[in-house]
């Protein structure tokens, strides 16, 4: 291409970029501004992230320190109750002995009490935000944009802000954990209250239902299935996330997978992430057997 | 609890986001095809006075897109009006505050859609309840007017089953005994019957009119099917296009069709069935003669009774028993053939 850049023009030739001593001195004084401000903030940061590493902290030493037949009783029995399926619960029972006696029993735990908070925080957050953009199209304009940047951002950089402002740990982690695995659960409840059977919701008016009334007796309920489908891919999201995070110091499943993978630790990395997409059907499986569960009334009997 | 009558006024919809613009225009004839082409707005109704009869069942027919539903939810105010009133007891439902338009919506209407519009996540006797439990009502008082109502409409035994377990007649059922429940003046129907098997829709008339006999309530029916509407409207108001063209009494409409459109519709109607005695009955002569009709008996039932009496006359008495007026066989079956200027006016108009 050398002849056609021979009569061409130089800055058409060359791509005109801006020159590196710029780039160097805006990127300096761009970094160096958000960490002076995030200096100016820390005690502020670390009082507001206090109650998650509270949080975290109670859950995962409850899930390492409790004996594990307890544990495995509990979840045997969450896993009956809401999937209803004996296949479902053998299978949990089977994998969890397996995990522990590849001795992975104490990461898992850890990755379960990470999984189990960021689902909650997902959920909490996820959901009134979901509401919000089905009640109001300038909401719902706003957030999907955002939305759209949250999903395509490559997850590793996410890592690169959290650890800014809150430093390497656990809770950091947890954050970025919870903005990688909320897009779907905000997603999904938009959708689904959007996908209300308008006659059904003009039934409720009709009768006079309040703006909470419409919402807690026909939105919600209605769109419970989607909303279940939201919940279980924020569930998938954030196994996948913890992995990614124990580079900013999740421990866990995630740690030995990194470890392996920096020490070229075949069997370790095999290890772990079995232990992970074990974890992963058992929460996806029981999540659709209970929501498949909740639309039993849906069932056609007569034509 | 007397019923009020529903008074609209001068109502006219114009959808679009500038339809209060076009009233003027379209009061000044501006026509539905102009406004469309011209404007982009659509006219859903103009112009619309109806009296609707307290403790009566209204009827407004009318064939798709005629704007029959866009005018109910005018009277519960699903749709606000772009002018015009709809008065209640003598107050402008289109000028209710949001409070005072729940309040009316939850104690003075209740309403049976096309669709059912049933909570298919609540259980039969849950989605009967529904006007009571966001009215307040405490859950045991409620559940026991509830349970009065579907053993009313013949669902005992179904209280505990969902929806969609149901029949689509079962389902109307369930829509009907959610309205009444409520206790409410005014009963808005939404084609309530139109997604029915032709059995069960005539079965569930039944149901209503001998419902409506001892509860008199302000009922405003929407239907397009003609049969029906005479079978059960007090008073009925036919709509084209946005407009009345025709109302009053079942009898009126097919005995003077205002136009070629309801001539054509009156056409197929069973009319024996519609007029009744005394619409065609001669003055009394001499002495009452052949069996006692009742004035407000249809033609069908006189001539079954005279023809089981094997009498070829009858006399008409009041509803105290007093003879009025006389009629024969020959003047009834004349009277149910549809007359020739109803058969040739299509035609002629073709």
């Amino acid at each position: 291409m050398a002849s056609v850049c021979s009569f061409l023009p130089d800055l058409l030739c060359k791509f005109p970029a801006i020159d590196d001593t710029t780039i160097r001195v805006a990127r300096k004084s761009v970094d160096e501004g958000f960490k002076g401000l995030v200096r100016a903030y820390t005690n502020a940061i670390d009082v507001l992230v206090q109650p998650l590493q509270v949080f975290l902290n109670f859950l995962e030493s409850l899930f390492v320190n409790s004996p594990w037949i307890i544990i495995l009783a509990a979840m045997v029995a969450i896993v009956y109750y809401g999937s209803r399926d004996m296949r479902i619960t053998i299978g949990t029972i089977v994998s969890m002995l397996a995990i522990g006696l590849v001795g992975l029993w104490n990461d898992t735990m850890v990755t379960l009490a990470m999984v189990t908070v960021c689902t909650l925080i997902a959920i909490l957050v996820g959901i009134p935000i979901g509401i919000l953009m089905a009640r109001s199209e300038r909401a719902q304009s706003i957030i999907n944009p955002i939305l759209d940047v949250m999903q395509t951002m490559p997850s590793f950089v996410y890592l690169i802000p959290v650890v800014m402002i809150f430093g390497i740990g656990k809770v950091p982690g947890l954050i970025a954990v919870v903005i990688y695995a909320v897009p779907p659960m905000i997603r999904l409840t938009n959708l689904g209250i959007r996908l209300v059977d308008k006659e059904v919701l003009e039934a409720a008016d009709a009768f006079g239902s309040s703006q909470w009334q419409r919402l807690k007796n026909v939105q919600i309920p209605l769109a419970l299935p989607t909303i279940m489908a939201g919940i279980n891919q924020t569930i998938m999201m954030s196994l996948a996330m913890v992995v990614v995070a124990s580079m900013v110091g999740v421990g866990g499943l995630g740690r030995n997978v990194l470890q392996a993978i920096n020490n070229q630790f075949f069997t370790v990395g095999f290890l772990n992430g079995f232990a992970l997409v074990a974890i992963a059907i058992i929460f996806d499986r029981t999540s659709q057997a209970y929501g498949k569960r909740l639309q039993k009334h849906s069932e056609v009997i007569h034509g | 609890m007397a019923s009020h009558a529903i008074e609209v006024k001068n109502l006219y919809k114009i959808f679009g986001p500038r339809g209060r613009d076009f009233v003027d225009q379209v009061k000044a004839g501006l026509g539905k095809t102009e406004l469309n082409e011209k404007h982009g707005h659509v006219l859903g109704l103009q112009d619309i006075n109806i009296s609707m009869p307290a403790g009566g069942v209204m009827v407004v027919m009318g064939l798709s897109g005629s704007g029959k539903s866009t005018l109910i939810r005018h009277i519960n105010r699903l749709i606000d009006p772009t002018a015009g009133e709809v008065l209640y007891d003598g107050v402008d439902v289109c000028k209710m505050s949001e409070n005072d338009l729940r309040e009316f919506r939850r104690h003075k209407t209740a309403m049976v859609f096309q669709k059912f519009a049933l909570l298919p996540h609540r259980t039969i006797i849950e989605n009967t309840v529904y006007g009571l439990e966001i009215q307040g009502v405490p859950m045991d008082e409620s559940r026991k007017r509830a349970q009065g109502w579907i053993e009313r409409v013949g669902l005992k035994g179904f209280e505990n089953h969902y929806p969609n377990q149901l029949s689509g007649g079962m389902q109307q059922r369930v829509g009907l005994a959610r309205a009444l429940t409520n206790d409410a003046d005014i009963l808005l129907m939404d084609e309530a019957y139109s997604a029915l098997d032709p059995l069960i829709r005539v079965d569930m008339q039944t149901v209503l009119l001998d419902l409506q006999k001892e509860l008199k309530k302000t009922v405003v029916f929407i239907t397009h099917d003609l049969d029906e509407a005479l079978r059960l409207g007090d008073k009925i108001a036919i709509l084209r296009d946005g407009k009345v063209i025709q109302q009053g009494t079942g009898q009126d409409i097919v005995l003077k069709p205002a136009d070629e459109y309801i001539t054509a519709f009156v056409k197929e109607v069973n009319r024996g069935r519609v007029i009744n005695v005394e619409t065609i009955m001669k003055p009394l002569s001499g002495n009452p003669e052949g069996v006692p009709v009742v004035v407000g008996t249809v033609l069908e039932s006189a001539a079954r009774m005279m023809t089981l009496a094997n009498q070829n006359v009858a006399h008409v008495v009041d509803a105290n028993g007093k003879p009025v007026g006389s009629i024969d066989l020959g003047t009834i079956i004349s009277a149910m053939v549809t007359p020739i200027s109803h058969e040739k006016m299509p035609q002629a108009a073709e």
